[in-house]
């Protein structure tokens, strides 16, 4: 055994890597061979080359208000071909089932008539929006882009965390996490065959193209950011630079007379899709918040008037709530009339005075979710909690049980990780991103890697502590040369294009403060000091006129 | 392309001209006071601190304020270090039609920034300009090696060239305008990068009115005024030929293109002794120029509607 591995030690969980101490998986035995030669330093080392390119790149995320740099872990992570089948399809299946909901709650409801799930669910989801009611997408579509949380449970079984339908972002660090591996340690990819990554921008840009409104012979795609202080904004400008589309901002559209257009050095010009990256509830402020400044006025009812597509749908939100998310094994039954092939974590709705007895009981044993959250915030794991967190949390649970949900704790997997010139498991997951082109739900073999860097800690965002691994899905031996689809143009990569912040949505639950909205979302007036310091810059940027001309 | 990308572009051009144009004159101011004896460093450092626009303090003007203000002052985009975040900011907006590799070069300087400073404490800030002209050097050669000539490209290299002029007019005017306490024409010639093209073309002394005309009026040198205006005359031309209908049969269209034109034919067709003899007032007027031409770029390139208010009673 290399001295890399020299006191690795093996818990009570899955190890990605090895069975039993020093004998990898079948999947990890080439990355294991690569690795022996390589010594302690010399992977330290590579480390630093693989941080400062990050850095030079601007690799950071915003957390808090401020450009944090984000941490690549060096070690990747590897999938075997035929468990990534399984991931592949269990993705599929789930999209499928969910964009049959959303197509049902935005119309005839029949799955309430049906009684397979309550429709106060979904009335008392603040995720729910009437305005989306009617609202029939040009190819079916509403879940563009998504992003199924898994994680690995002791036996070893992908187990589904949650669903991601609105924005989820982490993509562009699948794509470039990939790129800087590449550049830093080739000799490890030499001995594997990997499927690539770097297809995702033009199988999106397939599919947002396939959504446009009937009748535009070549239409005209944008993505839609909140701006630069998003924490997500690098993912914004990875993805529209790559699929060669314009990346705007709420202030660059205009819409009149249902047509949705941008503002360009030669005037006016038609949107006929827009990929949008912002909340629902900032999109338009005729339907949704009137304070918005970063949406764009008009936009919903030029959607209903067919004469633009957004994606992802407005109103998803309801069917990736995490109360929603129980029902999910029972719609795959209900829609498709198959079994899921990926189980979810077990999870207890709070639904019943009995239930909510026993897990008020059982706090300490438990995981609890708020059902709003995002990127870790307000979850509490009860056997690491102390007294006065369970008694807080007591109160809120008893307070509004809807609110919540509690989940079994999942002792998450553990990957061979690089900590401070040693190899260290260390908790990890997986969110793979799926993309619906209305005919067929495409997984992108690999997602993103989640690790905890903390010992023991299992949050995994990055905003907790939290870095990423390279994802690397293996081919099948058949095939592995031969490209999927002829007609896809491989977009290249190049270094700098690397990503900041895979959190969770790209906007967390509205109800934070305002300091926080801004960030998530870029409100330029909201009056704060992190805004202000903001705006600051933001004048530097084109106030300077005054200063000397 | 969006406007509001046009307009960094427009910005980024002008920051990054503008950081390697201070950077060049406080090299020199600084050179100057440790090499000539008879200095007043105060008046010198007044007048170069009026000269770029800023207010003088009338007891503190000493090279250190001089380099607090012009160098790094993070909150005014008139110093190197405000230029070069400014023009990361925008990059970082426009990251999508900027070529990688300029965005990565504007952050690295970014990132460097800080450093560069600590060193310059140190060891004197002559290291902080080289950086400085350098990582201006890399980006512009950046965008020449790896940016289309679209309307990025003539976004970025119009703004430059505004600021060019507008920036070598004022290092004429250190020598123009300070009386006895201006540096010698060699050093403003030092100053533009100007004093071994000078040489080679005129072979010999510096004298005044030759120098001037060099830098006012040399096809050649790409930092003269001449040359910066000419630039900036046909990245304008360029932009009206892809964006405006019919723009070759009226002739010039663009309020900006026929402000710059004018400020180019002037030099062009008045005789150079003539224009030595008018020189404080005709570089007072490219400097209006280039900020008048930059006003109307904006108004025709990059104006947007103010942000409109929706009351919740409209929504209908």
């Amino acid at each position: 055994m290399a001295d890399l591995f020299d006191g690795y030690s093996l818990g009570e969980q899955w190890d990605e890597m090895f069975g039993e101490v020093g004998r990898a998986r079948p999947a990890y035995a080439g990355l294991f061979a690569s690795m022996q030669p390589i010594d302690g330093d010399e992977l330290a080392a590579r480390a630093d080359v693989l941080s400062q390119t990050y850095r030079d790149a601007g690799v950071t995320f915003a957390h808090a208000g401020e450009e944090q740099p984000f941490p690549l872990d060096i070690v990747p992570r590897v999938i075997g071909a035929e468990e990534w089948s399984v991931i592949e399809r269990g993705v599929a299946q789930r999209v499928h089932a969910l964009e049959a909901f959303l197509a049902d709650v935005y119309g005839a409801g029949q799955v309430f008539a049906d009684r397979v799930v309550p429709r106060s669910v979904i009335t008392t989801s603040s995720h729910f929006h009437r305005q989306a009611h009617g609202l029939v997408p040009p190819n079916g579509v509403r879940v563009h882009v998504s992003g199924i949380d898994l994680v690995r449970d002791e036996a070893g079984d992908f187990r589904v965390l949650e669903d991601n339908l609105r924005s989820p972002s982490g993509v562009s660090y699948v794509i470039t996490n990939r790129a800087a591996m590449s550049q830093v340690l080739p000799e490890l990819f030499a001995d594997h065959r990997i499927q690539p990554v770097a297809d995702y921008p033009s199988r999106l840009l397939a599919a947002l193209k396939a959504s446009a409104p009937a009748n535009v012979a070549d239409p005209t795609v944008v993505v839609l950011t909140p701006g630069v202080y998003n924490s997500a904004y690098f993912e914004h400008a990875l993805l529209a630079r790559q699929m060669g589309v314009e990346l705007v901002e709420g202030r660059d559209l205009v819409c009149a007379g249902n047509q949705v257009s941008m503002r360009t050095t030669d005037g006016q010009q038609r949107v006929d899709v827009i990929y949008r990256r912002i909340d629902d509830e900032f999109l338009d402020p005729v339907h949704f918040r009137p304070d918005s400044v970063i949406g764009c006025a008009g936009v919903l009812n030029a959607a209903r008037a067919g004469r633009v597509t957004i994606a992802n749908a407005v109103g998803n939100g309801v069917a990736d709530d995490k109360l929603l998310y129980t029902w999910v094994p029972d719609l795959i039954r209900y829609y498709l009339g198959e079994e899921p092939v990926l189980q979810n974590a077990d999870t207890y709705r709070l639904d019943d005075p009995d239930t909510v007895e026993w897990v008020l009981e059982s706090l300490d044993q438990l995981v609890l979710k708020p059902v709003d959250g995002s990127g870790g915030k307000g979850i509490v794991i009860g056997p690491r909690a102390d007294e006065r967190t369970l008694g807080e949390l007591a109160v809120k649970v008893r307070a509004r049980p809807r609110d919540w949900i509690a989940q079994k704790p999942i002792g998450l997997s553990t990957c061979p990780t690089l900590v401070g010139g040693r190899i260290a498991p260390r908790h990890v997951d997986l969110r793979p991103f799926a993309v619906n082109d209305g005919d067929r739900v495409w997984v992108l073999p690999g997602g993103l890697t989640r690790v905890a860097l903390p010992e023991g800690e299992l949050v995994v965002n990055s905003s907790q502590g939290g870095g990423s691994k390279d994802t690397w899905v293996l081919s099948p031996p058949r095939q592995a040369t031969e490209p999927e689809e002829a007609d896809l143009t491989r977009i290249e990569f190049t270094a700098a294009d690397l990503p900041e912040d895979p959190v969770g949505q790209d906007a967390g639950p509205l109800g934070d403060t305002v300091v926080g909205q801004s960030q998530q979302q870029q409100q330029a007036g909201a009056e704060t000091a992190v805004s202000a310091a903001r705006a600051g810059a933001e004048t530097a940027v084109s106030a300077p006129r005054g200063a000397r001309c | 392309m969006l406007s509001r990308i046009a307009e960094s572009l427009f910005w980024i051009g002008r920051y990054v001209e503008r950081a390697d144009d201070t950077a060049r004159i406080l090299d020199v101011h600084t050179q100057r006071l440790v090499e000539d004896p008879w200095i007043d460093e105060r008046r010198a450092c007044a007048n170069l601190l009026a000269l770029m626009g800023s207010p003088v303090p009338d007891s503190e003007a000493d090279t250190e304020r001089v380099l607090a203000t012009l160098a790094f002052d993070r909150a005014s985009p008139s110093s190197i270090v405000g230029a070069l975040s400014a023009a990361r900011e925008n990059a970082r907006g426009a990251r999508e039609v900027l070529s990688a590799e300029i965005w990565e070069s504007l952050n690295v300087t970014h990132n460097a920034l800080p450093q560069q400073r600590t060193m310059a404490r140190r060891y004197g800030p002559h290291s902080l300009f080289r950086f400085v002209r350098e990582r201006s050097a890399m980006v512009f050669g950046l965008a020449d090696a790896t940016m289309s000539r679209d309307e990025s490209w003539l976004f970025l290299i119009l703004g430059r060239s505004l600021e060019r002029v507008d920036m070598t007019s004022r290092i004429i005017s250190t020598r123009v305008l300070a009386g006895d306490a201006a540096p010698s024409w060699t050093l403003v010639l030092r100053s533009t990068g100007a004093y071994e093209p000078y040489l080679r073309t005129y072979r010999g002394m510096v004298n005044s009115s030759r120098a001037a005309e060099f830098l006012l009026l040399d096809r050649l040198f790409p930092r003269s005024v001449f040359a910066a205006l000419e630039q900036a005359e046909a990245c304008l031309a360029e932009l009206e030929r892809s964006t405006v209908r019919d723009a070759a049969r009226i002739g010039v269209a663009g309020e900006a293109h026929r402000i710059v034109g004018r400020a180019r034919t002037m030099l062009e067709f008045m005789s150079p002794p003539e224009l030595l003899a008018q020189l404080p007032s005709r570089l007072e007027e490219l400097q209006r120029t280039c900020s008048a031409a930059s006003a109307a770029v904006t108004h025709r390139f990059f104006t947007e509607q103010a942000p409109q208010v929706w009351v919740p009673e409209e929504a209908g």
